[in-house]
């Protein structure tokens, strides 16, 4: 049982800031660190790693520090996010010289096992460079895997992989966080997140925007302000039987067409058709605003 | 040392396309020997010229600079090192696996062929044979651990390396004075000097130093690449500002 902890860390690249004051805790289950591309996930796991120097702040695994201590890596497997390995040799030969590279008294049963874990025995006397992006992250797994770390750290591990191996890498990373490891995964997407990890931290733009289970990152997410256009056969009155009604905080007609503001999804998708019919409209176009990822984590971060 | 890393360096080493140049590059140095040989019959100064000016000059330096990067350089510049730094092992060893692996490939690839030209090309007994030997095993050390650090250094250390190579050491440590003191060339060639003896000059095998401050600096700048390297690789950064 290993707990990472950071405290206050940032890292700023010159003028850029990619981590601004985040503090966690990750202890044993499998955590999803989830943001959108660039929100500064693999600077966290570089600093997690003992790869980068936090510029302000601590990084600590079971209360030592892991920037410049090759020692953290006994308790550490790490899955970068760099698809590059050693193309000359085969997957057998590489998991091998790891599990040599800890020093491990069997290190051929070790790799075995690894190998195994992630079903890579079949191929594994292919040279890397023929393998597939899926089976590349599958060695990379083992290799990680291959001195039994009780703390693992994966930068992006899905990418790149096609459903089953998908469904296949989810079910051993479930399995390994039920064994009591530290499990860190990195993800952009949150349905990927939500179907393994117990607890999700949540970074935007560099910042700790939220943290819980999935439930609650969910709600948060869901239970945001909604917008929508429409564009309808009346605005005008349209707009004046929603308010009436209550189903939106506010409507707004200057842009052309009525611009909506809801705080409830369910509720106002409920009513607008209802409206519609009772006031004699026609419905022309109905059209959220802003879905994308990224307007969802910025409202969390402006919360 | 750590045989592992010794073992993944070497394939990395030579199983990457680049590695075609360590072939070609000592072919071409044993032919211009042959071509040599055959132009001159053998005239000693002829010999003397071509290893102490092409060999030593250029061919020394571009084959340890496409060492010194093939052993470390490639896979910093892939992520590919992560697999050895991600490991506990300390630093030093890995920077020590990959010297001695980059070491013996020089003097497999480097200081070998340059023997075998002086043989081809003319040599006096034995004694050109024996003095270029030793120079290019003195200046392959220190070129070989300048190269490795500057890898660790800078993920442009090729094209630097080359404008080192030619610039400074084949160029201005050939001519200006000021530069031929602070030349690994130079230092390197101060062994030669020394087995050669009385007959040095006549083949104009001088070095800008003396023997012992040569064998000083070459020993305090292959120390001073090595720390260098250690202590980069220590803090080396592997991601990019995402």
């Amino acid at each position: 049982m290993s707990t990472l902890v950071l405290d206050g860390v940032s890292r700023w690249y010159g003028n850029v800031v990619a981590a601004n004051d985040v503090t966690m805790t990750i202890g044993p289950g499998v955590t999803g660190l989830l943001g959108p591309n660039g929100a500064g996930k693999s600077t966290l796991i570089a600093m997690m790693g003992g790869f980068l120097a936090p510029s302000a702040g601590t990084v600590t695994l079971d209360g030592t520090s892991v920037w410049r201590n090759p020692e953290i890596y006994r308790t550490i497997g790490l899955v970068p996010e760099a698809e590059a390995m050693y193309d000359m040799v085969t997957g057998w030969q590489f998991v091998v010289a790891n599990a040599r590279l800890h020093r491990l008294p069997d290190a051929e049963g070790a790799a075995r096992a690894a190998l195994e874990a992630v079903e890579m025995m079949p191929a594994k006397d292919r040279d890397i460079g023929t393998y597939s992006k899926g089976m590349k992250q599958r060695v990379k797994m083992a290799t990680a895997l291959v001195h039994d770390p009780s703390v693992l750290l994966l930068d992006e591990p899905f990418n790149g992989m096609d459903p089953r191996q998908r469904l296949h890498l989810m079910e051993l990373l479930r399995r390994l966080g039920e064994e009591g490891r530290t499990v860190l995964f990195s993800s952009h997407i949150l349905e990927e997140v939500e179907e393994i990890a117990g607890t999700i931290e949540v970074i935007v733009a560099g910042r700790h925007a939220a943290s819980g289970d999935f439930r609650r990152i969910r709600r948060l997410m869901t239970e945001r302000p909604h917008q929508y256009t429409i564009s309808s056969t009346d605005d005008r009155r349209l707009a004046a039987a929603i308010i009436a009604d209550g189903a939106a905080d506010t409507v707004d007609l200057t842009s052309g067409s009525l611009a909506v503001q809801a705080p409830d999804l369910g509720v106002f998708v409920h009513a607008l058709p209802r409206l519609a019919r009772d006031s004699g409209i026609r419905l022309l176009d109905v059209s959220p605003a802003d879905e994308s990822l990224e307007s969802v984590f910025a409202y969390l971060v402006a919360r | 040392m750590n045989r592992v890393v010794m073992q993944l360096t070497v394939r990395g080493l030579l199983g990457r396309r680049r590695a075609v140049l360590l072939v070609l590059l000592p072919a071409i140095l044993l032919a211009l020997a042959g071509l040599v040989r055959w132009a001159s019959g053998g005239n000693l100064q002829n010999s003397v010229n071509l290893a102490n000016g092409f060999a030593l000059g250029t061919f020394l330096p571009l084959m340890c600079l496409l060492i010194g990067t093939g052993v470390i350089g490639t896979e910093i510049d892939d992520g590919s090192i992560v697999y050895l730094l991600a490991k506990p092992v300390p630093r030093r060893t890995i920077v020590g696996s990959k010297l001695v692996v980059a070491w013996g490939a020089a003097v497999v690839f480097a200081v070998v062929p340059l023997v075998a030209t002086v043989e081809i090309a003319g040599d006096d007994g034995a004694r050109l044979g024996w003095a270029f030997a030793a120079a290019a095993a003195l200046a392959a050390l220190t070129y070989t651990a300048i190269f490795v650090a500057l890898s660790v250094v800078t993920r442009n250390a090729v094209i630097i390396g080359l404008l080192y190579a030619l610039l400074w050491e084949t160029v201005l440590g050939g001519y200006v004075p000021g530069v031929r003191d602070v030349s690994v060339r130079q230092w390197a060639l101060a062994a030669a000097e020394r087995i050669l003896g009385d007959r040095a000059a006549a083949w104009s095998v001088t070095s800008a130093v003396g023997l012992t401050p040569a064998l000083v600096l070459l020993a305090v700048a292959t120390a001073g690449a090595v720390v260098l390297a250690v202590r980069r690789l220590q803090t080396l950064r592997l991601t990019t500002a995402d």
